[in-house]
């Protein structure tokens, strides 16, 4: 087959996949409260609406706080596992990191009603440290693939050369290891961060009654209706995953962190 | 080179405990509660008291929890089988492009995936509703007479499955398929064969376990699908998933909605482990 055929079939899959996004966006420029594509009167008041309305703001807060300090904790996690991990190999090792791909692995309503009845019999249920402990347990899995990736990725020859130098462990750690990990820990953290804020069942189960997030508050909203504002927010939603991701692609290398091995440099 | 005594390690043993402590705190913990509570006995109309019954799983005999099981295995089969199925061209495709071509067509498809399941409910339901859909595009270009609503239906259902698990099923097969040597395919080609009986005879089969490990963990993925089946079905295609929160939210059942769950987990770490096995078998890549 042909290159040129090749690529079409890609673009329209590709064009498959941003076609509900697109007319979202149109819906979103409505200027009447109504879901109209080709969008009529257009407007932008509904974007401005998103950060004003404390209907929404609250919730938009909510996310981003649970989002940040899940992402935060899952990497906290992640690291030293993925460091022993690395360091040890042996059965330990691999329990250990069975356990923190676990998660990912299964349907999520299994380990959101886990969490769900986990903190009704030790307190917190409904609180948001409840719903960021959970993101963070449950979104381990993200940095412990790119971090160990990274590792893997690891000379072991300049960690020797440090030693050799006198370099005790923390100093190798300090300056050898942690530098070149660096860019695995900010994707592993960008990953968990996106998937914590479209997470829905989790922080539904924890704590959806009292600290609602932003998915929470679509899916509540969608019951009295459509509003132009769904569309507003699945557009921010959208756009801030595709700029994370862009970043990740724009500064590392997006093949190799999905597991290619021969990609052509050109 | 060689060392006398045990070479001094990057890290100290004692870093593993932190995470365990994490892991078996929040993620073991929860789930031997839940095993408890699945044998727990309810109380009815309030929560449940310490106990040990079967009556919970005794309760997956009745027509009804055999219905929901149909359904969602069902409908997660079909999903699974056609996001594999446009996924494995594609995927083939694009391993063999440039890198900046992949690292874009990347970008869009984590970007899709990482999006909420509302969302993605919410986008379809657009797409597919009468005031704004392809109903409007079909009736300007004369296929139907008016506009018409596509949703809620099967259809909308598996669509929305589809979108959820196609990005998923090229993520997973990414990795195998870009480890295929293409002089292979090349050497085909030189023999003669036509490109599409080298994509059948030669890099399907050598895709083989690859090809199986996606449609398992694809599979397992709708299979947990929340939203979907509640924004875009009608209520008998809820799956197992909405039904486990509709019992231990609405229904205040914990211990019916327990035992579902421990059933589901089970059925999807076997599934899990099926698929991994599958995938270790790539054949000559």
């Amino acid at each position: 087959m042909t290159r040129g055929l090749k690529l079409a079939y890609i673009c329209v899959l590709l064009a498959l996949l941003l076609a509900p996004l697109i007319v979202v966006t149109g819906v979103s420029l409505n200027g009447a409260q109504s879901l109209r594509f080709p969008p009529q009167d257009l407007s932008l008041k509904w974007y401005g609406a998103l950060f004003h309305d404390r209907e929404w703001l609250v919730p938009l807060m909510n996310s981003l706080i649970i989002a940040s300090c899940a992402a935060a904790l899952a990497v906290a996690i992640a690291a030293p596992l993925a460091l022993y991990a690395w360091e040890r190999g042996g059965l330990v090792a691999r329990l250990l990191t069975g356990l923190g791909l676990a998660p990912f692995a299964l349907p999520p309503v299994i380990s959101a009603l886990g969490f769900m009845i986990f903190w009704m019999t030790v307190g917190g249920y409904g609180q948001i440290w409840a719903t960021i402990v959970s993101h963070g347990v449950f979104l381990v899995t993200l940095p412990l693939v790119t971090i160990s990736l990274g590792l893997k990725a690891t000379d072991r020859a300049l960690i020797e050369a440090a030693r050799v130098m006198g370099a005790d462990r923390m100093t190798v750690l300090r300056t050898v290891i942690g530098p070149l990990l660096l860019p695995y820990v900010v994707s592993g953290y960008a990953f968990a961060f996106v998937l914590s804020l479209n997470e829905y069942i989790i922080a539904y189960m924890v704590a959806g009654f009292t600290v609602e997030t932003l998915p929470i508050k679509i899916f509540n909203a969608l019951r009295y209706g459509y509003t132009p504002i769904l569309g507003v927010v699945s557009v921010i939603f959208a756009a801030l995953a595709a700029l994370v991701f862009g970043l990740i692609g724009r500064f590392g290398n997006l093949p190799r962190l999905m597991g290619a091995e021969r990609v052509r440099d050109e | 080179m060689t060392h006398l005594a045990e070479p001094e390690t990057a890290v100290p043993r004692w870093i593993a405990l932190w995470p365990a402590l994490m892991l078996g705190l929040f993620f073991l913990v929860p789930f031997g509660i839940m095993l408890s509570v699945s044998v727990a006995h309810r109380v009815e109309g309030g929560f449940f008291e310490p106990g040990f019954e079967w009556a919970s799983y005794i309760r997956f005999l009745t027509p009804f929890f055999g219905r929901v099981l149909a359904v969602s295995l069902g409908i997660s089969l079909a999903a699974a089988a056609i996001c594999v199925v446009l996924a494995f061209p594609f995927t083939v495709f694009l391993a063999s492009m440039s890198r900046s071509v992949q690292t874009r067509v990347l970008v869009v498809l984590l970007s899709v995936l990482s999006l909420s399941e509302v969302i993605i409910g919410f986008s379809l339901s657009t797409l597919l509703s009468q005031t704004a859909g392809i109903g409007n595009l079909f009736a300007a270009i004369g296929l139907i007479d008016a506009p018409r609503a596509y949703t809620p239906s099967l259809f909308a259902l598996l669509t929305g499955l589809c979108y959820l698990g196609f990005p998923f099923a090229v993520l997973v097969l990414y990795a195998p398929v870009s480890r295929l040597d293409p002089e292979i395919v090349e050497a085909a080609r030189v023999m003669g064969a036509s490109a599409a009986r080298a994509f059948f005879g030669v890099v399907v089969p050598l895709q083989r376990g690859a090809l199986t490990g996606a449609f398992i963990l694809v599979f397992v993925f709708t299979l947990g699908s929340y939203l979907l089946p509640q924004l875009l079905g009608r209520p008998g295609h809820w799956t197992l998933s909405v039904h486990i929160t509709d019992q231990a939210i609405y229904q205040a059942n914990l211990p019916f909605a327990a035992a579902m769950s421990v059933f589901l987990m089970l059925v999807a770490l076997a599934l899990v482990g099926l698929a991994s096995l599958a995938g270790r078998d790539r054949g000559a890549a």
